[in-house]
């Protein structure tokens, strides 16, 4: 994947859909907006960060707002080159490559268009490799690396960037400020010299997307040994089939929180509860707890795959759930308390996955 | 006998398929009072006026006050790209949505010919109700310049937010009006979607693409009414199974593309005076699954496709899978090979039971003893005894496992077999607590458009923090029964029918965007 095209979005999106383990937005909207950009301004070369200069700097961009008003204010492209730019010129240091913060969901795929719009590579890295609701969510802080100076920017013009003393702090200043620029806005945060992220991001992700996205096309197009190929090469293990048969949707602190219940497809009493913020975060096996954050617990739809996000899930779907091991390099000390279970509030102890994480 | 005579008590109902029109009369209490099937023409005023005479023939004319009518017409024009007008779009959202130009994602084909000049032009709100830019209403009368020389006979209007925020809509065809004449065309997206600026653009695309098509089935279905002397409200049925004016339902066609496999359900489980069912449709190719909840289908939660055509309707949640009467069976070698291709509606001529070459699921329902009053039994005696039964074990199977994918609970729940055919639908299906096959059932259709209600909605976003979410709840129930009062609906007997709430996430001030319902019968 040397070199993104129009035609090669398909399979990404795919792959970030699946990534975004429940949440991360619908990427549909993005997958269009990319390929609309790719005809209008050429393709994307992707780099591996070790072939950019060290101190080489790269920037990366995002949606923040809410999703029901993204799917009404559609991108314009210039908020995500704005990001870009209001960053640059506080740091005084021009961009040589952009990145995705976020390997899974819409942001994944919305970077190219930022990239082949300011004509700059993108970096095959980021800081999840799957879709988290908050900033701070990254393996950049696990690293110590701040998400800030960060920048927002909106459509028409309007730039803002702060320097804050934590992310905390920086997540907190970005959403008071998306709240006034119309809930649907572009992001720049955590620049990072290449060097940095060569060291400390999660290596491959867009390849790594691609390549999952590829393996469950094969899986769609019902080819042979497919779906054992799809989960040895990708690491995951099939914890359940069943059908939706309760949902609890709620909204508190601004987090769209829900339980799906599955019940076994073959009439056993055997149960699967799945605990969502906005992501899927746990699912427990009949009370017990056997996939957890940051691991990603992903569902698919039995008949044609299709992996089902949060929103569109509903009473009676048959569902597929698999545990996809998280990125190896979360893998670091303070993982637990950042994106474990309990720095979502669920008193329950992480569980590793019987695959090879890859 | 006068008196009686002019009691204005009846409705009559008719459904437009791709093979049969259908009509009923309906008596105040919902009994059938004549019911006749057609073949549908292709001009589809034909068979509507067949259908008409034949039903109304023994039946005091000046008895009948309602007429409603179901179609497939416009859906049909669109999946054949038949007859669409060509589309002039005005998108008001800059400097926002640049990134996506209208008529993104369309199949090649059917954007050639509807999607004509487009322009993204200034306006349209914020979640909050601000707006986004002022209206350019220069760039709008440029749009309008273009519409004529790109030769379009209609204009598609969609505003960011207007679902909440309609005024630039609202003054953007005013402006189109005052350029291109007080009775051009011009769809509004916030009459006709709901939140999602792509989808709702593109079924307002459509809507404006199938003006000529619905006016001129309309105008035909108005006219043989007036020529049979009938006195009457004439309605159309919309995705959801209620009703819209004829006047209304030619300005907004596209909504009432999905009401065949609604009218369906609704008609089959009112006939069997259920409300909660499974509802499983077998026709000559096809058979098709779906689930009333309180009268009404489920409705999907996917993204709907018209004609390739991403749009957001709600239409009801069905699944389909090719087992019909007409379905071929096939024994190759020791493996039975059953579908999915059929010989479809030619089953009448060409299944093995009546003399033709083809073995189909009919020959087999009739060697099972399913199937009666049709065939000769003597004709099937020869198919081997072994394929018989494992094609049926075949059928059960597949009945079975689509009656559950429908329910979402384990409780039992009653199935509703209907279709040309359901013979093929077994007495006993696990999950099921009673197979209901409702009399007058070939004509669930009509009689589901004749016993449709009329219905009024709101969708908009409330914050919950400047009244309390009791407060903005009342007002959107509120807004939802006038609107259905409007609609035609007897204000004592207007309920709510639905109401969704859904919290916005990361949006300040408690924000909620509020989908209420409401229906009642006609006044």
């Amino acid at each position: 994947m040397d070199v993104l095209k129009p035609e090669d979005i398909e399979t990404l999106c795919l792959g970030a859909t699946l990534l975004g383990a429940g949440g991360g937005g619908d990427p549909y909207v993005a997958k269009l907006v990319v390929q609309q950009a790719l005809e209008t301004w050429g393709p994307v070369q992707v780099v591996d960060a070790g072939e950019l200069p060290p101190e080489a700097l790269v920037l990366s961009t995002a949606v923040i707002g809410a999703p029901t008003v993204i799917l009404e204010k559609l991108p314009a492209g210039t908020e995500y080159v704005g990001s870009v730019n209001a960053l640059a010129s506080y740091l005084g240091k021009e961009p040589a490559a952009i990145m995705s913060i976020e390997v899974g969901g819409l942001n994944t795929l919305l970077p190219i268009a930022t990239a082949a719009e300011m004509g700059l590579p993108i970096v095959n890295a980021d800081g999840m490799r799957r879709a988290y609701p908050q900033i701070e969510m990254t393996v950049f802080t696990l690293a110590g690396l701040p998400a800030t100076p960060l920048s927002i920017a909106d459509e028409k013009g309007n730039q803002c960037v702060f320097k804050t003393t934590d992310n905390h702090v920086a997540e907190s200043l970005a959403r008071g400020a998306v709240i006034r620029l119309g809930l649907a806005n572009a992001i720049s945060c955590y620049p990072l010299t290449a060097a940095q992220l060569d060291e400390h991001g999660i290596l491959g992700s867009l390849t790594y997307c691609n390549e999952v996205g590829s393996l469950l096309e094969a899986v769609k197009r019902g080819e042979e040994d497919a779906w054992e190929r799809f989960l040895t090469d990708s690491g995951s293990a099939e914890f359940f089939r069943g059908k939706v048969v309760d949902l609890d949707r709620r909204t508190t602190e601004g987090f769209a929180r829900s339980t799906a219940i599955l019940e076994d497809l073959d009439g056993s009493d055997s149960t699967m509860r799945i605990e969502v913020q906005n992501e899927n975060l746990i699912a427990f096996l009949d009370g017990e707890a056997v996939i957890t954050t940051p691991n990603l617990i992903c569902l698919l739809d039995c008949e044609t795959f299709e992996p089902m996000t949060t929103e569109y899930l509903a009473y009676g779907n048959r569902v597929v759930v698999i545990g996809m091991p998280c990125a190896p390099e979360w893998h670091r000390p303070g993982m637990l308390e950042l994106v474990g279970p309990r720095a979502f509030g669920y008193d329950v102890d992480h569980v590793e996955l019987p695959g090879r994480p890859r | 006998m006068s008196s009686e005579a002019n009691q204005r008590d009846l409705r009559v109902g008719v459904d437009v398929g791709g093979t049969n029109t259908d009509a009923v009369v309906i008596d105040a209490v919902g009994e059938v009072l004549a019911a006749v099937k057609v073949a549908t023409t292709p001009e589809p005023i034909h068979g509507i006026r067949a259908a008409l005479d034949e039903v109304l023939v023994d039946l005091d004319h000046a008895r009948i006050s309602k007429a409603m009518l179901g179609t497939t017409h416009s859906a049909n024009a669109i999946i054949q790209r038949r007859d669409l007008d060509r589309v002039a779009v005005l998108r008001l959202a800059a400097p926002s949505s640049l990134g996506l130009r209208p008529g993104a994602a369309w199949p090649e084909d059917i954007h050639t010919e509807v999607v004509g000049a487009t322009s993204i032009i200034e306006g349209g709100h914020e979640y909050n109700g601000q707006e986004i830019a002022p209206l350019d209403t220069e760039a709008v009368r440029r749009l309008a310049a273009e519409a004529i020389r790109d030769e379009c006979c209609s204009v598609a209007v969609a505003g960011a937010f207007s679902p909440a925020s309609s005024e630039h809509e609202l003054r953007a065809r005013d402006v189109l009006l005052a350029e291109l004449g007080a009775d051009f065309p011009v769809s509004l997206s916030h009459e006709i979607g709901s939140l999602g600026l792509l989808e709702r653009e593109n079924a307002t695309i459509l809507n404006a693409a199938l003006l000529s098509v619905a006016t001129s089935v309309i105008s035909g279905f108005e006219e043989a009414l007036a020529e049979r002397h009938l006195e009457v409200d004439a309605y159309l049925t919309q995705n959801d199974g209620t009703l819209m004016m004829a006047a209304e339902a030619s300005r907004y066609p596209v909504l009432t593309l999905g009401s065949g496999p609604t009218n369906s359900m609704r008609g089959a489980c009112a006939l069997a005076r259920v409300n909660d069912a499974i509802v499983i449709d077998v026709g000559g190719t096809s058979a098709d699954a779906g689930i009333l909840v309180g009268g009404f289908p489920r409705q999907s939660s996917a993204a709907v496709e018209v004609g390739g055509v991403r749009t957001n309707f709600r239409m009801p949640d069905l699944i389909s899978m090719g087992l019909g009467g007409g379905t071929i069976v096939r024994n190759a070698g020791a493996e039975l090979r059953i579908g999915p291709d059929s010989v479809g509606y030619a089953v009448a001529t060409e299944a093995i039971c009546v003399g033709g070459e083809v073995l189909t699921l009919s020959d087999v329902s009739l060697a099972a003893g399913r199937m009666t009053g049709f065939g000769d039994p003597a004709l099937v005696r020869g198919i081997d005894a072994r394929l018989v039964r494992d094609a049926i074990a075949w059928v059960d199977e597949q009945i079975s496992t689509m009656s559950d994918r429908m329910k979402s609970t384990r409780a039992p729940l009653p199935l509703l077999a209907v279709g040309g055919g359901a013979h093929l639908i077994p007495d006993v299906i696990p999950g099921v607590s009673e197979v209901i096959r409702p009399r007058h059932e070939s004509v669930a259709n009509a009689y589901g458009a004749g016993i449709a209600e009329a219905s009024g909605s709101v969708d908009r976003v409330y914050s919950y923090e400047a009244s309390s979410r009791e407060e903005c709840l009342d007002d959107a129930r509120e807004l939802a029964a006038n609107a259905a009062v409007r609609a035609g609906a007897d204000p004592d007997g207007v309920r709510i029918t639905t109401v969704t709430e859904v919290p916005m996430t990361y949006v300040p001030g408690q924000g909620s965007r509020v989908i209420v319902k409401a229906a009642g019968p006609l006044a």
